[in-house]
């Protein structure tokens, strides 16, 4: 009987999850070791600091991060930055409209990082759970089982995927990815070797940078992963430890029933 | 309440006497708690209390959810990354109400397919399946606008396709969309009223599921042999049952608690693995996702509405012979909700004298494959609409109305059944005796 | 019969360490449900504010808004310095400083409500408070109003002097001083600080 409870829990999780279907056949998304992944998994503080000056010194000027609290950069688990440094961040590094003063003011802690349109680019607060780099085989979802979402592994792919091959299509520049549905991207490579110098002279080639901002993008998407892993795993050692107390009380409760039948 | 003869509740102090004259709630609650409940049920008996804790969690965290929720199109989505990002535990009850609604369904399935493979819906129980179809029914609205209100791309594509089918009724089908919709199309109108109509329909699947427990604490429940308890006399009764408390609710919890490590889990560790990443998108009226796909728990049914196009030979039948009136989409239509009808009309299309499917070898074969078909047809469900996935999905909608149609009545006065148990109570001597038998480590003597 | 009763107690200690795992997952479960009702961290962002001073010329005042509520930050002139001073405790309605960031008995000279500047002796040219009356939660008017030259509530007619005391009218209590403190030259921080 179990085992019948057992089939029947993996075909009902494992099997109808289709949601890891998508179109883009060719595309290659690069299965990159992040520090955050597995049920145990950390954000790595340097990498998201350093994925944090790479957004503000490059992906700021097109890309906004509307959903993302500025205080939320000293949060533990996040990029734990002292609350002076986030505040002198916020003051230097961004303008915000106030609806109050009707007026732009210099941005506080307090406020969330601004949106941008400026170049009709999609906000990046989400990105990294609004794709998935895994998907099948099928349809069926197992490599999102096994290798997980893979959002910010798509984020890196993507950072990573440009071939150098350029098209010009109803007056829009295209640009080779080979990490894109399609194969073909309107965004021109955004990152460079060194392009940003990292205080701790950790190394700034395009691979690294790639890297470091998807794993920034990734705790931007998911600020609480690590609490909620926490509260997961809490929660499922509590919840075994009931149910091998509640497996001794049945038995023991119909013990005597079960008897009575035996020898009867 | 139960048709079994079993002891009824006398209050003793004179506190439970006067409580008791005016109004018999102990007595109901003991009644209820204490039924007489056959001996053998097995392990898909449990699903039952996992449908009632996931009732209670949606409740519990939906309202918790609307304390933080901006039913707007212009705040929806931010109030939900509100909840996720400040919200003090926002993130874990989004994350426990977002896959509790999976847990619900993933439950609420294998409860019917139990019921349907041991004919838990056969006479006298056709009220207390009737009344399942329509919480089910509750359940699939429910959750259908439930997923509208984080007004994320997938929700408001969902909302604007499904909400479509209604449009496709004849004469009446536009007028009806735009007054389900509030407009021309979905947008804050929808929102509201979906929002409203998510916090309603709970409470009336909570009173449904009252009357459902009513209803088969009045029939007695079903068990694996469909042998009925004997209620001649207490005696008999006593033999083939045991009371609801302690014996079922420990071993219900159980599984329960065992279910629940794997909830958390993957609540834990891959809270999203179930849900669809374009919903993280916020709604764009302008610009449409590559593949609409509803939730999983959908599929099968999305699957039926999608085999029915216009090149096959049943729909041009149909669109023939009522003048065009029923055209392909209408067909889809009609199909996906037949599907669900022929459910619910098991009772009367079932023409075996033997419940329960133990004792039917055939019957076996063909439900078995009714299980697989379901996988099957939600598989194809995700699959884009193209060959051969669309040929795929006419036969595998075609075997799901042939086997309440055509299999289930058939095989009533086809199938030789083996022969049944005389009685719950050397059911359970079996099972027990085979068990001491099987695992002679696990019991030592005593 | 030992062996009975040995079985027993075994019998119960399962039973109660079943109940007693049960009804700590059920209370676990409660906590959160109950916690999310409190501030969440965009509201608790706010329990502290910065506010750049540097603009409010002698005379003014600027009236910020801190935990929903109006906060008065004065610049007062020497005259309005003089007059508060000169105020006896012995004529205070209130004879009590009100100010959060002293001890409780504090009496209410003028000293002890305003507020030091970053460097230096407190000349008493900045004073902080509560923009609520302490009779039933009207905003005062400001700029001299009133019979003392201070605030004015106009809802029940209670006179504040230039320290923000109350001395006519139906209002209990001093307009209250918040916890406030200069974290340099030009910003003063509202709020407990972090």
């Amino acid at each position: 009987m179990f085992k019948q409870l057992a089939f029947a829990a993996v075909i009902s999780f494992a099997l109808p999850v289709t949601s890891a279907f998508a179109a883009g056949g060719a595309a290659h998304i690069e299965d990159f070791d992040f520090s955050f992944e597995g049920p145990l998994g950390t954000f790595d503080e340097n990498q998201l600091q350093r994925g944090l000056q790479i957004y503000t010194e490059g992906c700021s000027g097109c890309h906004g991060l509307r959903y993302v609290p500025i205080r939320t950069l000293a949060d533990a688990g996040g990029p734990h930055l002292p609350a002076d440094q986030v505040r002198a961040y916020a003051e230097q590094n961004f303008e915000i409209f106030d609806a109050d003063l009707d007026d732009y003011r210099v941005a506080k802690e307090t406020d969330n990082f601004p949106a941008n349109d400026s170049a009709g680019a999609p906000d990046l607060s989400l990105m990294a759970k609004a794709r998935a780099g895994f998907h099948g085989p099928l349809g069926t979802g197992i490599n999102q089982l096994v290798k997980g979402m893979g959002g910010a592994e798509y984020i890196a792919s993507l950072l990573t995927g440009y071939t150098g091959e350029e098209k010009e299509e109803a007056g829009v520049v295209l640009y080779e990815n080979t990490a894109f549905p399609g194969g073909w991207i309107s965004m021109p490579p955004p990152l460079y070797d060194d392009m940003v110098e990292f205080v701790d002279g950790h190394a700034a080639d395009t691979h690294h940078l790639a890297e470091d901002i998807s794993a920034f993008l990734m705790w931007t998407a998911e600020p609480k992963m690590m609490a909620r892993q926490q509260t997961g795993l809490t929660a499922v050692i509590f919840l075994s430890l009931l149910t091998v107390l509640l497996y001794l009380t049945n038995k023991r409760i119909w013990a005597p029933i079960k008897r009575a039948a035996k020898s009867s | 309440m139960s048709g079994i003869p079993h002891d009824h509740y006398e209050p003793k102090s004179n506190a439970e006497k006067w409580v008791e004259s005016r109004l018999p709630v102990i007595g109901l609650l003991y009644n209820t708690i204490m039924i007489p409940t056959p001996k053998n049920l097995n392990w898909m008996w449990i699903w039952g209390i996992v449908l009632a804790f996931c009732l209670g969690m949606q409740i519990i965290t939906g309202i918790i959810l609307v304390m933080h929720y901006t039913p707007h199109v212009d705040m929806a989505f931010a109030s939900v990354e509100h909840i996720m990002r400040n919200v003090n535990g926002g993130h874990m009850i989004r994350y426990l109400h977002m896959n509790g609604a999976s847990l619900f369904f993933v439950a609420v399935y294998l409860h019917m397919f139990r019921g349907l493979f041991y004919g838990s819906y056969k006479a006298p129980r056709e009220i207390t399946w009737i009344i399942g179809m329509l919480i089910y029914l509750c359940m699939m609205g429910t959750a259908f606008m439930g997923y509208v209100l984080p007004w994320g791309q997938m929700s408001f594509w969902g909302a604007t396709v499904i909400t479509g089918l209604f449009g496709a009724i004849p004469f009446i089908g536009e007028p009806i969309q735009t007054w389900l919709l509030g407009g021309p199309a979905v947008d804050n109108a929808t929102l509201n009223r979906f929002f409203s109509l998510h916090y309603l329909l709970p409470f009336v699947i909570t009173g449904l599921v009252i009357v459902h427990i009513w209803a088969f604490h009045t029939t007695g429940n079903n068990n694996p042999t469909g042998v009925e308890v004997r209620r001649t006399s207490k005696a008999e009764v006593e033999a083939d049952t045991v009371p609801f408390w302690p014996y079922y609710v420990i071993k219900d919890f159980f599984a329960l608690a065992l279910i629940l490590v794997v909830f958390f889990a993957i609540v834990g560790f891959m809270p999203n693995y179930l849900g669809h990443p374009d919903n993280y998108i916020e709604a764009n009226p302008l610009a449409t996702p590559a593949h609409i796909v509803p939730e999983w728990y959908f599929l099968p049914f999305y699957a039926i509405l999608r085999a029915f196009t216009a090149d096959v030979w049943v729909v041009q039948i149909a669109s023939f012979v009522t003048g065009g009136i029923v055209d392909a989409k209408f067909f889809g239509v009609l199909a996906m909700f037949g599907a669900i009808a022929v459910m619910a009309l098991a009772p009367w299309l079932d023409t075996s004298s033997v419940r329960s499917g133990r004792y039917r070898p055939t019957f076996k074969i063909f439900f078995w494959l009714l299980c697989a078909d379901f996988v099957f047809l939600m598989w194809l469900g995700a699959m884009p609409a193209e060959e051969p996935y669309a040929s795929l999905s006419l036969v595998g909608s075609a075997y799901w109305f042939a086997y309440f149609l055509v299999i289930l009545p058939l095989l009533g006065v086809l199938e030789r059944p083996e022969a049944q148990v005389a009685t719950i109570e050397e059911d359970f001597k079996a099972k027990a005796k085979k068990s001491a038998k099987g695992a002679p480590s696990v019991a030592p003597a005593e | 019969m030992t062996h009975e009763d040995h079985e027993g107690t075994r019998r119960d200690f399962l039973y109660y360490a079943t109940a007693g795992a049960g009804a700590v997952t059920a209370g676990a479960a409660v906590w959160p449900l109950v916690n999310q009702m409190n501030p969440s961290a965009d509201v608790r962002a706010l329990a502290s504010i910065r506010v750049g001073v540097d603009g409010i010329a002698e005379g003014t005042q600027l009236t910020v808004k801190w935990l929903g509520k109006p906060v008065f930050i004065r610049r007062r002139t020497a005259v309005e310095i003089d007059e508060a001073r000169a105020v006896p405790i012995a004529d205070l309605q209130d004879p009590e400083a009100r100010n959060a960031n002293l001890p409780d008995t504090t009496d209410g000279a003028d000293a002890n409500r305003t507020l030091p500047p970053f460097e230096g002796d407190d000349s008493g040219e900045w004073l902080v408070m509560m923009g609520v009356c302490t009779h039933l939660g009207c905003v005062p008017l400001g700029d001299g109003a009133g019979e003392y030259n201070g605030w004015f509530c106009p809802c029940h007619g209670s006179h504040y002097d230039t320290s923000g005391r109350i001395r006519k009218g139906p209002a209990p209590e001093n307009l209250p001083v918040p916890p406030v403190q200069f974290v340099d030259a030009d910003t003063i921080l509202l709020g407990e600080g972090e």
